[in-house]
């Protein structure tokens, strides 16, 4: 299977990547060639097997819901890069309509 | 004697007696690492000033004869994907080129209340990405044993700074293999944990059903006594069971007289380099002399392991490195237009072709239409190569098999072809699927480079792999080689 240009554009824009249009090209071959080898899970008769998403078999770990002091709340607001009164600074979300 | 170059059970052994003090022993790292990390670049940050410090504080409550932990004073390299507060942790990337903790990894801080001496942060391909480190966002790491060769990857830097004894001993990552192939490409010992022995809180996360912390050290021995300290539950990390951290050091010391050693016929294969095969077959015969008892086995879905891998990584990384979108921390390039510019301008700039590579896969095998036939499918054949071990842990104590196809490529040698790169984790992988342990000690040298042989044991057997290390290194001298 070949990824298109188109498709590479697509999953670059799910994935909030800009490529330039030499790395579209690029990509579409690495990816293409990468999709075809894993492609050969598709021979594997999987239908009567349970999927395996994590080996530890642990479920629903809970602590109780107490307030804990945070010691480095001041250290990540630092690590902001726009801040202003201990907010963290962005541009608008939604465009005024 | 330079004391850089002892292991730790030396170290402790001679600061106890006062033979030296930590600041002497901390000093001689720093002059191994001036005298040789130009050439070899196995860091990307150093710490001289909090080591000394922390080494002077050691050697203020030997002399007050306070009790100290076996680790406590001793020189450790941490790979740059830890978190240490106060220091620039990067992760090998860009987009995180500036960032400054303000907290400790678990690991680290368990480091830390063992008066550890941290010397600095160790190169890695970028995110744990890579077996190379040459994917590093700044600069590779080149091998000790031969500098136009590569120290393995992704946690390379560690590995070549154990090598070098630059430091005694360092931490590492390993997902697919990142600390098993660097072990064996450095001819140092590395231990792959079972997922969960030892938490990920505070380490920059790849593939969240995956990544494991371990460390390397000059022998199995040393890895047997930092895994202790390294080891248990955290409430900060709730995929780490509540089960008991064994007396590793005293499980080591049993022999292998009736210990069963599965060698799987999948991993012995046409691609295996005859220097690594005589290798690795020299050490069987080694055991086999030391009382274990080598049986033939079979991992059938051995061959699967690596495509069910490049599905599962890349589709947990496609969500793990979403994070970093300049608006919380890290790079952010706020001179576009508007708040999708932020995303497209700092990811771009920020993270390098392979981390692209394997964020955009995942964002098309998670997609709407293909997460059935891809990331469901991998997690279920995930399943068939995690049964094959549980059989034949049902027959065998351990497995053993060589850790990668070959010694260290060059430099450059595969930089070109991502899935020939992907192709070189084959013998490490599937037991990252399956959850187990490893542990990669020296098994020989193939054309003067250093090849491992990878000791497998079941989830939490640490110890029955560490055993068959330890007692195969006080038979043998591989282990004790050092690159020129």
């Amino acid at each position: 299977m070949k990824l298109s240009i188109k498709e590479v554009e697509h999953i670059a824009a799910l994935a909030r990547l800009k490529l330039s249009e030499e790395e579209k090209e690029k990509y579409s071959q690495q990816l293409s060639e990468i999709l075809n080898y894993v492609e050969k899970l598709q021979a594997v008769d999987t239908s009567a097997i349970e999927p395996t998403s994590q080996v530890t078999g642990l479920e629903n770990v809970m602590r109780q819901d107490e307030v804990i002091d945070f010691a480095a709340a001041k250290g990540l607001i630092g690590q902001m890069p726009e801040s202003q009164d201990d907010f963290l600074k962005i541009p608008k979300v939604f465009s005024n309509k | 004697m330079a004391l850089n170059k002892l292991t730790l059970s030396e170290a402790f052994a001679g600061l106890r007696e006062k033979k030296f003090s930590s600041e002497e022993l901390t000093k001689d790292c720093f002059k191994q690492i001036k005298k040789l990390d130009k050439k070899i670049q196995a860091f990307i940050t150093l710490d001289e000033v909090g080591a000394l410090a922390s080494a002077k504080a050691v050697d203020q409550k030997n002399q007050k004869k306070e009790k100290l932990s076996p680790l406590a004073g001793l020189p450790v390299a941490v790979k740059d994907i830890f978190c240490v507060q106060g220091l620039k942790s990067t992760a090998g990337s860009k987009v995180l080129e500036n960032y400054i903790p303000p907290f400790d990894a678990t690991a680290v801080a368990k480091l830390k209340e063992n008066d550890a001496v941290i010397l600095g942060k160790t190169n890695l391909d970028e995110f744990a990405m890579g077996g190379s480190t040459e994917n590093s966002g700044f600069f590779p790491t080149h091998n000790p044993w031969d500098l136009t060769r590569v120290p393995g990857g992704s946690s390379g830097g560690s590995a070549a700074a154990v090598a070098a004894d630059m430091c005694l001993y360092a931490l590492g990552t390993d997902t697919g293999g990142s600390i098993r192939q660097p072990a064996s490409f450095c001819g140092v010992s590395g231990l792959k944990v079972s997922y969960g022995r030892v938490s990920r809180f505070g380490v920059m996360a790849m593939a969240s059903s995956l990544d494991t912390i371990g460390p390397f050290a000059k022998d199995a021995a040393d890895l047997a006594l930092i895994l202790k300290y390294l080891a248990g539950a955290d409430p900060k990390d709730s995929t780490t069971p509540p089960l008991a951290v064994p007396d590793y050091s005293q499980e080591i010391t049993k022999d292998l007289s009736g210990l069963k050693i599965g060698l799987p016929k999948e991993y012995f294969i046409e691609g295996l380099d005859d220097g690594v095969r005589q290798v690795i077959l020299a050490a069987v015969k080694k055991l086999e002399k030391l009382g274990a008892e080598v049986i033939d086995i079979s991992l059938p879905h051995t061959d699967l392991a690596v495509a069910v891998y490049y599905i599962i990584v890349p589709s947990e990384v496609s969500s793990n490195l979403a994070r970093y979108d300049g608006i919380k921390y890290g790079l952010s390039l706020r001179d576009g237009k508007n708040l999708l510019d932020i995303y497209l301008r700092s990811r771009a700039e920020g993270l390098g072709k392979e981390v692209k590579r394997r964020v955009m896969i995942g964002a098309y095998t998670l997609s709407a239409g293909y997460y059935d036939a891809y990331y469901k499918k991998a997690m279920q054949v995930r399943t068939l190569v995690r049964n094959d071990f549980n059989q034949a842990f049902k027959k065998v104590d351990a497995i053993l098999t060589p850790v990668a196809p070959t010694p260290a490529f060059k430099l450059g040698e595969n930089i070109n072809d991502p899935l020939k790169m992907y192709l070189a984790d084959v013998f490490t992988i599937p037991a990252s699927l399956a959850g187990i342990c490893g542990l990669s000690a020296p098994a020989g040298l193939s054309a003067g480079l250093p090849v491992g042989m990878q000791i497998l044991a079941d989830r939490f057997k640490e110890e029955t792999a560490l055993r068959i290390g330890h007692q195969f290194q006080l038979a043998t001298e591989w282990h004790k080689q050092r690159p020129k």
